[in-house]
Parts: structure tokens; C-alpha cells; sequence
């Protein structure tokens, strides 16, 4: 068994916490490489992580935009040396392991949520409603791993570090720019406390009283997709089928109904409070406490109680 | 240029389901089958292209059982010129796999020609969000996933996807494949004569035979479970009383 893990890269920045999340899940299968390729990127955190056998690195301009024309065809010219081709489940790996998994003819198992062997796997369906055991019969799996669920790998001592060349790259597509909200706050999908507004924040100035609330906690915001429409809050805060899977200790939802595409994102959180006025919101079927109030009263009194 | 557009069928995003008792699958027998809700946005985006002059045909193209022919005729009454459908499974519960799906897609694109292929960026029942990467893969062409906004100009498809840290803006020359999310556009409703009249529009009944392509799985299913319930909670008289039991339970 040997196992190409593509480290979670923008730019120069590494997503550490995804990137250890999903090499403690595929840990287990044997010595793991990763590919570090970014733009001006410092491979050195990945190479001192435990489990890592070799970190390969290559910088390029595309694999920094993390593109998949060019980032899937770097993938296969080192493919051939590994049984397992695995990434945290991001919006990139997304984007580009399905991609690779096609140009070997094999089919891609994605939103792995555990790894019963080195062929078997299990993952969500029906947005959460039912998990699936699939054993797959490819010479090579190409696997993302939905992070929520795997601890960090923890740190050990430094594992080389390999420099191999870019490939020749594709001018299919182009970056033209990003547009990116910058945060001090925690990174949603790897933040201990979630504290999330939906429809019933009712605007985007309302939404303050959640932000507070998380501050306090020192929380990631997130939000519902009709938060997310209605304009009260940036799409990367989006919680669910189509949105982002979180599973803190503590996830707090201040006016959202719960449905099952908002519940896929964050139904597996340790503990769960629910804010609504309406008694009979499917959130409180999730919920381990729940508060049946106005959320702009108690939203606000917690915020006060908790400083 | 022709547009192509991928629809699938699937449960309807509002049923909730259940597992069969067996654990071979989701329970798909009697219930309310619906066109795949990123699918019909793709299908909109498809007819506003139409409208603008920049596709010439939308061609709406369907695998699976021959009930999938509700949503072709969906796509038809919404404003599609033509469908087809591929029958690859006798069975709903068998799924024909994104890997398949892209081989035969590849199929019907030598054959049409389209210069923009827009599908929905996931299918609802398996969740899969690989379809559209894959066939980008075995045609050669590049892709743009989870697009909020796509603009046509000269040659190539400029789209702005939705990313983990916002938003990213690409451009792609044409042809290409784009994936629709959710805040693309508002799909319309198929208006009753539109419904008429799509009955009587082309529906072309091919096989997976007929292209060539082996559909046979590459992932065996062991087993399909719900997952575990969570324990029922308390609903709680103040916010007093929520922090107390947040500080017992140690989560703040
Ligand atoms: C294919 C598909 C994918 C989807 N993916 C996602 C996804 O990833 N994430 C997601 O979230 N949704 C998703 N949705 C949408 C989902 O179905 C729901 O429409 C959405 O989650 C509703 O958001 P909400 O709970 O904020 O709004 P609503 O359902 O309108 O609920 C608002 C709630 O606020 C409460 N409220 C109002 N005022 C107050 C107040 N003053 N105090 C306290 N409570 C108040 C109301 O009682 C109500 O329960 C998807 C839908 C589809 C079809
Ligand atoms: N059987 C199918 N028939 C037609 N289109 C499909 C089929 N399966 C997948 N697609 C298209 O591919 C997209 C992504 O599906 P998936 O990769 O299964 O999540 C869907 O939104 C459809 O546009």
C-alpha cells in the first residue's frame, strides 16, 4: 500500500488542519506521501507531520489557484507509484480529484467519512440520510476524505523533503481573480465552537448578534443557505449538502428551521443548541438543548453571560 | 453553439428517506421522483443562453431508467428543443455511476458537437460531485465546478465558482464543461401549454449499447444504513439555564 496525499494549498498558504485531518484517516494504509504543490508555499510543516514518509514539492503559478487542468495532470505523472490517491474533501480536491480519477479509468469515492480497509470505505448519501459501505474493485483509489470526523495528525520528526518538476500545464483555462473574505475569526470546518445565523437573523446588519456571540466564543460563523441568498452572510459560511460539513464540540443555531440539506452539514456536532421562536422546527429533533424564544433577545443575553 | 445539458433523476430533494430493511438500499419505490434540483438550474441557465443568442440548441440528455423520460419532458416544457434519453438501468435502485454517466456523455458529445455542457454540480441521491469533472477529464476540455454566475464572450466562459474561501473566478475556453450551484439563477416553471407542447418534441431512446460503453459498476455497494439517531434533548426555560448546562457539559 502506498498512499499520495495532496496537501490542501492556496497559494502559499497550507490548510494544515485539513491536510493532517485526512492523513491521520488514511494513516492506517500504510507510508504516506504528500504532494505539496503551491505558489511560494514552505512544504516544512507537512514534512514534520506523523505518518508522513516523503513530501513532495512543486511550485507553479495554477497549482497555487489550485486549477484542475493543470493541478490533475501534475497528479498523474507521479500516479503510477500509488495504490491510494486521497485529499481532504475541500472545494479544490473536489474540483480536481474526480478529474484524475477519470484519466486512470477509475471511479472517484468522495465525502469518505471512514475507512473500513484498503478498499472498502464509507460515505454519506441522500445529504447525510443514510451511509453507504462501497468496496472498490479499481486498481487504484481515488479517495476525498470528508475531514469533520479525523483528528489532526500530530506532529513527529521531519520527513524529507523531494523537489520534482512541474508539468508542461494546460492553457484550457485561466485564474482571472479571487475574491476572498478575510476572517480573524476560527476556519468554520476546523473550529471547536460554530455559531450559525439562518433566515430568521432577518438582514445582514442583524447578523452583528451572531458574530458577537461567536467572539465570545472565539467560534467560526456559519449560516444557512437562505442566509447565504438573502444576502446576510458570504457563501464560504454556507453549513450543509452543499455548503460545508462542520462537527465541533458546540454548534449553536440561532434562527435556522433545520432542514435535512442544512442538517448534513452539522448534525454530527458533540453538542447542539437551537434557538427558534417555532417550537415544531425540525432543529430541535438535533438538538441536545433548545431555547423555544426570539433569538434577538436571547442571542444577546447569552453573548452578556458568556463574556 | 448546441448547449447540453445532463438532467438525472432523482428523489425529490423534500421526501425524506428511508433505507430498506434488506440494507441493499435507499427506498426508492413509490416515492416522489423529481429532476435533480441543481439540474434544472442548469437547465435554466441553458434556456437563458437561448435567449440571449448565444446557444442555438439545448439538448437535454438523461441516463438511467425509461421513467427518466418525466424529466426530459420537464426539461422539454421548461424550453429544451430536443432529449434523449439513455436507458442503462431496468431497476431505480441501481445507479448508474458518474464514471459511466461521463463515458456515455462523452459519447453523445462526438456525435452533437455542443460547445458548452452545463450540469448540476451534484446529484442529490449520491452526492457525488464528480460528473462533470470526469467528462471534462475523458474529453480533454476544461472545467469550471460550482458556478454562481457564467458569462459568454468570444470563445471562452467566464464563471465565477464558489470556493471554500469565497469566491474564484476562472475562464475557460469553450468548448467546455460548467457545473451550476444553487445561487446561479431561479429555475422557471414549465407553464401548462409549454407542458402541451413539449410532448410533442423530439425524444430520442438510446441504449448504452449503442455507444459502446460498459455501464457495469466499479464500486460494489456492501451495505446502506441510516445513521445513528441522536439521543432526544431537552428544550430549556431561559438562557440561565442553557449556560449552566453548557458549563456542566464543559463546552464553554
Ligand atoms: C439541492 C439543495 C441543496 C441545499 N443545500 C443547503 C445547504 O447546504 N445548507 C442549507 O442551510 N440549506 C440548503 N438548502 C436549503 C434548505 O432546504 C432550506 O431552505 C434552508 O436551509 C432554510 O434556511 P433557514 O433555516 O435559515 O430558513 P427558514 O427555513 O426560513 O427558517 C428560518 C427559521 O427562523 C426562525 N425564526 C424567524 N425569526 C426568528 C426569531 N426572531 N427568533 C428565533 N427564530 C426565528 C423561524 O421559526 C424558522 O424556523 C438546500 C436546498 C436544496 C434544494
Ligand atoms: N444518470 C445521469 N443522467 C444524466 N445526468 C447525470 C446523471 N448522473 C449525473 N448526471 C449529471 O452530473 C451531475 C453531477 O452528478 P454526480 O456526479 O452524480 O453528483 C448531475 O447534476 C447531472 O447534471
Amino acid at each position: 500500500m502506498s498512499v499520495l496525499l495532496i496537501a490542501e494549498i492556496s497559494g502559499a498558504y497550507i490548510a494544515l488542519s485539513a491536510t493532517a485531518k485526512a492523513l491521520s484517516a488514511v494513516a492506517p494504509l500504510g507510508p504516506v506521501t504528500i504532494l505539496a504543490a503551491g505558489d511560494g508555499v514552505d512544504p516544512a510543516p507537512l514534512a514534520a507531520l506523523d505518518g508522513v514518509a516523503k513530501v513532495l514539492h512543486v511550485e507553479g503559478a495554477d497549482y497555487g489557484h489550485q486549477m484542475p487542468e493543470s493541478f490533475s495532470e501534475l497528479i498523474l505523472s507521479i500516479a503510477p507509484n500509488f495504490t491510494h490517491i486521497v485529499a481532504p474533501a475541500t472545494a479544490a480536491a473536489k474540483a480536481i480529484l474526480p478529474r484524475v480519477a477519470a484519466l486512470l479509468d477509475v471511479m472517484v469515492i468522495t465525502d469518505v467519512t471512514k475507512l473500513e480497509s484498503a478498499d472498502t470505505f464509507e460515505r454519506p448519501i441522500y445529504a447525510g440520510n443514510a451511509t453507504q459501505s462501497v468496496t472498490s474493485t479499481d486498481p487504484i483509489k481515488v479517495l476525498t476524505i470528508r475531514t469533520a470526523g479525523f483528528d489532526d495528525a500530530p506532529a513527529a520528526a521531519a520527513a524529507p523533503i523531494e523537489g520534482v518538476d512541474p508539468t508542461t500545464g494546460s492553457d484550457l483555462s485561466n485564474w482571472v481573480e479571487d475574491r476572498v473574505v478575510k476572517t480573524d475569526r476560527p476556519e468554520l470546518t476546523s473550529a471547536g465552537v460554530v455559531v450559525s445565523g439562518g433566515r430568521g437573523v432577518g438582514s445582514e446588519e442583524n447578523f452583528a448578534i451572531i458574530g458577537a456571540l461567536a467572539d465570545t466564543l472565539n467560534a467560526a460563523v456559519g449560516a444557512s443557505r437562505a442566509a447565504v441568498d438573502s444576502g446576510y452572510a458570504p457563501n464560504d459560511m454556507q453549513v450543509g449538502q452543499t455548503g460545508k460539513v462542520v462537527a465541533p464540540d458546540l454548534y449553536i443555531a440561532c434562527g435556522v428551521s433545520g432542514a435535512i440539506q442544512h442538517l448534513a452539514g452539522m448534525k454530527d456536532s458533540k453538542v447542539i443548541v437551537a434557538i427558534n421562536c417555532d417550537a415544531e422546527a425540525p432543529i430541535f429533533q438535533v438538538a441536545d438543548y433548545g431555547l423555544v424564544t426570539d433569538l434577538f433577545e436571547a442571542v444577546p443575553a447569552l453573548t452578556e453571560q458568556l463574556k | 453553439m448546441k448547449v447540453l445539458v445532463p438532467v438525472k433523476r432523482v428523489i425529490d430533494y423534500n421526501v425524506k428517506v428511508k433505507v430498506k430493511a434488506d440494507q441493499s438500499s435507499v427506498d426508492l419505490a413509490n416515492v416522489k421522483m423529481s429532476m435533480n434540483p441543481f439540474d434544472e438550474i442548469a437547465v435554466e441557465e441553458a434556456l437563458r443562453l437561448k435567449e440571449k443568442c448565444i446557444a442555438t440548441e439545448v439538448i437535454a440528455i438523461s441516463i438511467g431508467v425509461k421513467k427518466s423520460e418525466d424529466v426530459l419532458r420537464q426539461a422539454l416544457a421548461m424550453g429544451a428543443d430536443r432529449a434523449i434519453l439513455i436507458e442503462a438501468a431496468n431497476d431505480v435502485h441501481m445507479d448508474i455511476e458518474p464514471l459511466s454517466v461521463a463515458k456515455l456523455l462523452a459519447k453523445v458529445v462526438q456525435a452533437e458537437e455542443p460547445g458548452l455542457i452545463l450540469a448540476g454540480k451534484q446529484a442529490i441521491d449520491n452526492d457525488m460531485n464528480a460528473t462533470g469533472q470526469m467528462l471534462a477529464a475523458l474529453l480533454g476540455w476544461g472545467q469550471a465546478t460550482s458556478a454562481s454566475m457564467l458569462e459568454i464572450t468570444n470563445g471562452s466562459a467566464q464563471v465565477t465558482r464558489e470556493v471554500d474561501g469565497g469566491l474564484q473566478v476562472v475562464n475557460v475556453k469553450l468548448p467546455a464543461i460548467v457545473t451550476c450551484d444553487l445561487r446561479l439563477n431561479e429555475p422557471r416553471y414549465a407553464s401548462l401549454p409549454n407542458i402541451m407542447k413539449a410532448k410533442r418534441k423530439p425524444l430520442q431512446a438510446m441504449t448504452p449499447s449503442d455507444y459502446g460503453v460498459d455501464v457495469a459498476p466499479r464500486l460494489v455497494i456492501n451495505t446502506t444504513v441510516e445513521p445513528p439517531a441522536r439521543a432526544a434533548g431537552e428544550i430549556l426555560g431561559s438562557v440561565d439555564a442553557l449556560v449552566s448546562k453548557l458549563k456542566e457539559v464543559g463546552v464553554v
